[in-house]
């Protein structure tokens, strides 16, 4: 037998977890499993998996709901509004404060992103409708929080099966109060997973934000030649402050940051900029294009991971300005260059050659190959939660090497993947880290950075780093063999 | 900019003075009633404060504010986690799985297997037969479960599906291919808007164990079945263990989740541990059953005594010395046996203990929030230390728990003052701490925020407690829980006493040394 090329392996790995499931499911499955390869010019997308299509049925899969990519997602991060988890107890309760949205407020008092505001529904609300309550809800909101400057309607399951009319609802109280009160039909089980909801809370920003006059929020902002929008950051672990820092230093003015740390004022003023920079394509390209349509506002995708791609961003930001806006960006990336030198020359030997699997929601299944491959190492699989077909054929042009490409994989393709290709570092989310960590491999939450971060930008990058060698060469790898277990051993 | 030397995470990073400058230029753009006026923000949140704003909080009638209860499904879930590789299945939108999973694993630190067969409009318009049929059959092919424990979600409930139907369908349909016909498929419905989390641990528990021993009525054997409830500390379980143990009774943990979530390093199995099915098919042929937590196993409870005419059986709450030494007593009973010395020890050690740290702990007033049954156990604890609880507030209480921990509170002189709080939130809390403050609270993470808000320190106990460590291994349960109980409270008592001395040359006189 010759040596097994990595692309060989990763097929027969492809091909080996097909054959666990019965014929109908293992037929759906082989769609969305592929092997990507960088030259390939003949696949459509990174692997010619599919995506954006229905689950199996009863397998463990890690994608999350509708009313998530809404709530969790693109609304719950904007600091001054309330958003109502509207249905069941449960929704607002698991998915309170999980996502490390950071900002800054007082909380409770003129901001309220940690806090579950749940209409809670009982029995009767579900036989004889919700709408009484949801008005009593805002007037109670109104009464208890004076200093919130909008409130927004998160539709559970129940909302949208029993037939009730939040729009109407909240239409009325808004005209009589003049608020900005936000129905959404996030219901969980429209779409096949998180990403519908993103679409459905960017039309509703269509609707309620740049349609509506909002006339509570103070004074007009004076406009700029350099006013531009931070579009899909969600500020885990303060990932667009460390990405505003960068805009600001090359002469850029950034008037609103969606939706981390954002206030609605924030999101009002936006339809003004000169260029709207997109960071999660996934999550808010819908409102990038509607403003694109309706206000003319050019937007492009950015990648603030790793040198590399961040150096390749900034430049092609400063292309849409003037000659004092490019200069100004080379000095910046000249600013940062020893630091980011330092970086690389420190942790690079450390972790060159090691392989790394991620599995993510959004944009990091492709946006962090770079930052990954900044420092020597080699991303072997990834794939998305959520992902569409636009998602997969950008990542193409992302990979290094042949890959494995998983579409909505499950916990048990995750775990037969990664037996058969033994990475250095698997790097997904929360209900994932435990299984790899038990089998003793290093492991970091990509979600949420494992509690650390921020990792966007120059000063994450050096995080980032850090905390991969931190993953990497920890000691406490070795500890999972006892000392009487050794014997024996090569 | 980081210092390559000494890289920073974010904690650091931000109070740099070049991000300190972001954060406050960023100021001008964000406007609205709030942010723009400094002035006004502090006052609101000083009429946060007030008695004022606590009747207005006091008084709502539809919006809850964060809470302190979960759905019916986690409950389902926990309780297929204690039985023998068992699978949990909920049927509905993958969406809860994620969260459930997410939530149990950031509580435990540990993986959570749980599936769903991800049903979406179509099943909203047809029902969810086919994903079901499916769900049911790539389950077993994959995971290679021994039996299928099948929960509810809203939408399954609001369509009203049928699980019986359904699953009688799947086998059939099958063919016995994955799922032959003795392959136990256990369900219940579980509705998340009805009751809470223990709502569904308790339907989920009396639906499998009513399946499960159907046609198995034969000789009462000398077994005692004992159910944990929602029991989110693994070393609870495994006092109680001990206990039944050292009586060296015959008995079997229903729903036993203690090896699931406390996995060892160095390989991955999906299951570990939990009550083998055959002894759970037998548990109808016990003597007696005792459930440690009354609420959370209401509806079992039932069942149990009145169709399986388990007559013996009872609700006991081991946490505490009292609770304990109830529970101790009753094994004597059911076993027939002299309480053993190992027992007798520890209890006298327990006791030797308590009377170590009482002064710190007596007259100390105490906020706590949590489940019902977590709640008479921690209180019977902290009455039985001369504590005094001042705020007992349980978002989930069923009927009759507000008289229980009245009668509770009033064998003690010392909680005269103290306010019983059914069905609130803790926001409401935040309210009660402000205006009738308190000495200490006892809670889950929680509360972080009241502790930040308030300034009351937090002594973590309860669940889910996300942002602390390792508590859930240990026990708050029999005697050495007991032990446990009071050596986190003590200290943390004596940890407040430490920082309100501290000042060098102001308040150190009483930095005390020795304690």
């Amino acid at each position: 037998m010759g040596p097994e090329t990595l692309e060989a392996k990763q097929r027969a790995a492809v091909e080996e977890v097909l054959k666990a499931y019965p014929a109908k499911a293992a037929k759906n499955r082989a769609k969305h499993l592929g092997v990507g390869a960088p030259e390939d010019e003949s696949q459509k997308t990174c692997g010619n998996v599919r995506s954006n299509k229905k689950t199996v049925p009863g397998v463990m899969s890690q994608r999350g709901c509708a009313y998530a990519g809404s709530k969790g997602v693109v609304w719950g991060p904007v600091k001054d509004m309330i958003h109502i988890s509207h249905g069941p107890i449960g929704c607002g309760q698991y998915s309170r404060a999980g996502r490390r949205n950071y900002y800054i407020g007082t909380t409770g008092v003129d901001t309220f992103v940690t806090m579950n505001f749940s209409s809670d529904f009982q029995e009767k609300d579900i036989v004889f409708g919700g709408d009484k309550k949801l008005a009593v809800c805002f007037e109670e909101i109104d009464a208890l929080f004076p200093l919130n400057n909008g409130i927004t309607v998160q539709s559970e399951c129940p909302i949208g099966l029993i037939g009730d009319d939040i729009n109407a609802t909240s239409k009325v109280y808004a005209k009589k109060t003049g608020k900005t009160i936000v129905p959404v039909n996030c219901e969980g089980f429209r779409g096949v997973s998180q990403s519908l909801g993103h679409h459905i809370a960017n039309d509703t920003v269509r609707d309620y934000v740049f349609d509506a006059e909002i006339e509570t929020l103070g004074e007009e902002i004076a406009q700029t030649d350099y006013d531009v929008a931070i579009i899909g950051d969600y500020n885990i672990g303060g990932d667009a402050w460390s990405s505003r820092i960068l805009l600001e230093e090359m002469g850029l003015r950034v008037v609103a940051q969606w939706s981390g740390d954002a206030t609605l004022k924030e999101m009002a003023a936006t339809p003004k900029v000169k260029l709207n920079l997109l960071h999660c394509y996934r999550s808010m390209n819908y409102i990038s294009r509607h403003m694109e349509k309706e206000f003319g506002i050019p937007w492009m995708e950015y990648n603030f991971f790793g040198p590399t791609q961040t150096i390749k961003s900034l430049r092609k930001i400063a292309s849409f300005f003037d000659e004092s806006i490019q200069q100004k960006c080379e000095e910046v990336i000249a600013k940062y260059q020893p630091m980011i030198d330092g970086v690389i020359n420190k942790y690079k030997p450390r972790l060159e050659g090691k392989q790394v699997m991620l599995f993510v929601g959004g944009l990091r299944p492709r946006h962090v190959i770079g930052a990954y491959e900044d420092l020597g190492m080699e991303v072997i699989g990834t794939g998305y939660e959520f992902a569409h077909d636009d998602d997969y054929k950008r990542t193409k042009d992302e990979i290094f090497r042949s890959t494995v490409i998983y579409d909505d994989v499950n916990e048990y393709e995750l775990e037969a993947f990664v037996k058969k290709l033994q990475p250095d570092l698997v790097a997904s989310g929360i209900k994932e880290k435990y299984v790899f960590q038990k089998m003793g491999l290093p492991y970091r939450q990509m979600h949420s950075w494992d509690y650390s971060g921020p990792y966007h930008g120059y000063d994450g990058f050096a995080i980032f780093a850090q905390d991969m060698d931190l993953a990497m060469n920890s000691p406490v790898w070795a500890h999972s063999k006892a000392p009487w277990d050794k014997e024996g051993e090569a | 900019m980081q210092e390559v030397d000494n890289i920073v995470n974010g904690q650091k990073l931000f109070q740099r003075p070049e991000y300190q400058k972001v954060l406050k230029d960023k100021k001008e753009f964000e406007g609205g009633m709030g942010a723009i006026d400094p002035a006004k923000v502090a006052e609101v949140a000083e009429w946060t404060k007030t008695w004022d704003y606590r009747e207005k909080n006091l008084a709502r009638e539809a919006i809850t504010v964060n809470p302190a209860k979960a759905c019916q499904p986690l409950g389902a879930v926990m309780v297929a986690l204690g039985f023998e590789n068992t699978m949990p299945y909920v049927h509905g939108s993958h969406g809860c799985v994620a969260y459930f999973r997410s939530y149990f694993t950031r509580h435990f630190k540990e993986p959570t297997p749980c599936v769903s067969d991800s049903m979406t409009e179509d099943a909203a318009v047809f029902g969810g037969l086919v994903n079901m049929k499916d769900g049911l059959k790539n389950c077993a092919a994959l995971y290679k479960p021994d039996m299928i424990m099948v929960s509810t979600t809203c939408m399954a409930e609001v369509i009203g599906d049928d699980l019986y139907a359904f699953a009688v369908a799947a086998k059939e349909e099958d063919g016995g291919e994955y799922l032959p016909e003795e392959f136990p498929i256990t369900y219940a419905h579980t509705p998340s808007f009805v009751g809470s989390h223990i709502t569904g641990y308790d339907n989920m528990m009396q639906g499998a164990l009513q399946q499960l021993t159907e046609g198995n009525k034969g000789e009462e054997t000398d077994s005692i079945n004992i159910i944990p409830g929602f029991e989110t500390y693994i070393g609870s379980i495994r006092s109680v263990k001990h206990i039944a143990e050292e009586f060296g009774a015959n008995y079997v943990m229903l729903g036993d989740h203690s090896d699931q979530w406390d996995m060892p390093a160095g390989d991955y199995q999906m299951f570990a541990g939990g009550t083998k099915i055959e002894d759970a098919r037998n548990s109808i042929n016990a003597k007696a059953t005792i459930s440690l937590q009354k609420y959370s196993t209401a509806k079992t409870m039932k069942m149990i005594t009145k169709r399986w005419k388990q007559k013996d059986s009872a609700e006991l709450n081991p946490i505490g010395l009292r609770g304990t030494d109830e529970f101790v007593m009753k094994l004597a009973e059911l076993t027939g046996k002299e309480i053993p010395a190992s027992l007798k020890t520890e209890r006298g050690r327990l006791v030797d203990a308590m009377q170590d740290s009482y002064p710190y702990m007596h007259g100390k007033k105490f906020a706590i929030w949590g489940d019902p049954d977590f709640l008479i156990g921690v209180v019977s604890f902290l009455l039985e230390m001369g504590a005094e609880p001042t705020h007992v507030l349980c978002h989930n209480a069923p009927r009759g728990w507000e008289e229980e921990m009245r009668a509770l509170l009033d064998t003690s002189p010392a909680a005269a003052d103290c306010h019983v709080w059914a069905g609130k939130d803790l926001w409401h809390m935040r309210s009660l701490l402000f205006t009738e403050p308190v000495d200490f609270m006892i809670g889950n993470s929680y509360g972080k925020e009241l502790m930040r808000d308030t300034g009351t320190p937090l002594i973590y106990i309860g669940f889910p407690i996300f942002d602390r460590h390792h508590l859930h291994r240990y026990s708050i349960s029999g005697y050495d829980g007991a032990l446990n109980l009071l050596t986190w409270i003590t200290n943390k008592v004596l940890d407040q006493l430490d920082e309100d001395t501290k000042g060098i040359a102001s308040t150190d006189y009483f930095f005390d040394l020795v304690r």
